[in-house]
């Protein structure tokens, strides 16, 4: 399985960010082959309106089953997302990337 | 003569001074306010008329339709505004975003991104005895108050001549809509406080005013709190001061019961008739 988090850093021990359109990266955990790779999206802050769309687009590239992230997608990203099969999960935002995978295991993170 | 009633900061009185203005100049000048303030117009509670004339208002926006659509992705490519994100089997397009440029529609190769019209909301005429008041209101979600301002000044254009004298009631800030309402003005009152806040706020809207090129007077309200700084601030940079309204709580009240000022207030009255002859005797 594929999961992306939306993440303030590189690894395991980045913290999470709590924001899914504006997330500065994201890293991609593939279980299948235990590779942990990322994405750089800091380009984002440069743009004024519709930085979820651009960034669930983004997402969709990696095709990931699972995504994690803090507050969810706004409205416009949630539309874009809608169109695949990632299954969301929120209330990631304050752990680092390994506690938030570790409580993703344990059941512990909310169906978006 | 158009005249715009701004401030860079919210909650100046702009609406009080734009609503006793119009309703004194109309007792002797045919007159009409427009509520620009689109997104929270309020000229209307104190001006009270009859109904004349309303319409909804649109803007166009591209549909996608998916038939002969090759995903190319170039729709995506050039719009400016984020509005269109293409997936991988169709195009999704955010209305709210769009700006109306029609640069995808055109440049669609396959003609899958007709233009059609999308409610933005509603334009209001009213009149009373002497008075032709228009507002128009954003409907609930939309973002973008520039077209419907746009469109609002148009029919003003259209249903008034060119020597009726137009108060425009501006919303607060110094961004987009501002700017919308604000161009081709013959003046611009900048309302202010003398407070800091008043004071940071007005040089944006100075600053604002003369990248457009407008011509600019400044109106104190609530004058009497504050400091000094807005005055000298005013006379280092050559703005006039047209009127001093004080901080007087008869004013606050007859503004809480929905009243026009001016009618109770021979003080205010006073302060009106200095912004007429300002505009008026100057011009002349």
């Amino acid at each position: 399985m594929k999961i992306i988090f939306t993440t303030t850093g590189l690894d395991w021990d980045s913290k999470m960010d709590p924001r899914f359109g504006r997330t500065e990266y994201f890293i991609i955990f593939d279980e299948d082959k235990d590779e942990l790779t990322s994405y750089d999206n800091t380009a984002i802050a440069d743009v004024a309106h519709g930085a979820g769309p651009q960034t669930a687009q983004k997402m969709f590239e990696f095709k990931p089953d699972i995504l994690i992230t803090g507050n969810g997608p706004g409205g416009n990203a949630a539309r874009v997302l809608q169109n695949s099969n990632i299954t969301i999960y929120i209330g990631a935002g304050n752990m680092t990337v390994k506690e938030a995978y570790d409580a993703f295991k344990n059941g512990k993170l909310r169906i978006y | 003569m158009k005249i715009a009633i701004a401030s860079g900061k919210g909650g100046t009185g702009k609406t009080t001074l734009a609503t006793n203005l119009a309703s004194f100049l109309s007792e002797s000048r045919e007159t009409v306010l427009v509520d620009l303030d689109v997104e929270e117009p309020n000229s209307g509670l104190f001006i009270k008329g009859e109904l004349f004339f309303q319409t909804d208002k649109f803007k166009m926006v591209p549909k996608w339709e998916k038939e002969n659509c090759i995903l190319c992705g170039n729709c995506q490519k050039v719009c400016n505004f984020n509005a269109i994100i293409k997936l991988p089997d169709h195009v999704m397009v955010f209305s709210k975003l769009c700006h109306s440029c029609y640069a995808c529609s055109e440049l669609c190769s396959t003609k899958s991104l007709p233009m059609q019209p999308e409610k933005i909301g509603a334009l209001k005429h009213y009149k009373t005895n002497s008075l032709n008041f228009v507002e128009s209101k954003l409907d609930v979600g939309q973002e973008q108050a520039v077209p419907l301002i746009s469109q609002t000044k148009k029919y003003v254009d259209e249903q008034f001549q060119k020597k009726v004298i137009k108060i425009f009631d501006s919303p607060p800030g110094t961004s987009c809509p501002v700017i919308e309402a604000t161009k081709n003005a013959d003046f611009v009152i900048l309302v202010t406080e003398p407070t800091p806040f008043g004071l940071y706020d007005l040089k944006l809207a100075v600053e604002t005013m003369r990248e457009l090129g407008n011509k600019t007077g400044v109106v104190i309200n609530r004058y009497g709190i504050g400091n000094d700084d807005v005055i000298d601030y005013c006379r280092k940079e050559k703005i006039d001061i047209l009127a001093r309204i004080s901080n007087d709580r008869k004013i606050a009240e007859l503004y809480s019961q929905g009243k026009l000022i001016y009618k109770d207030n021979s003080e205010f009255r006073f302060q009106l008739e200095k912004i007429s002859d300002y505009l008026f005797l100057r011009e002349a």
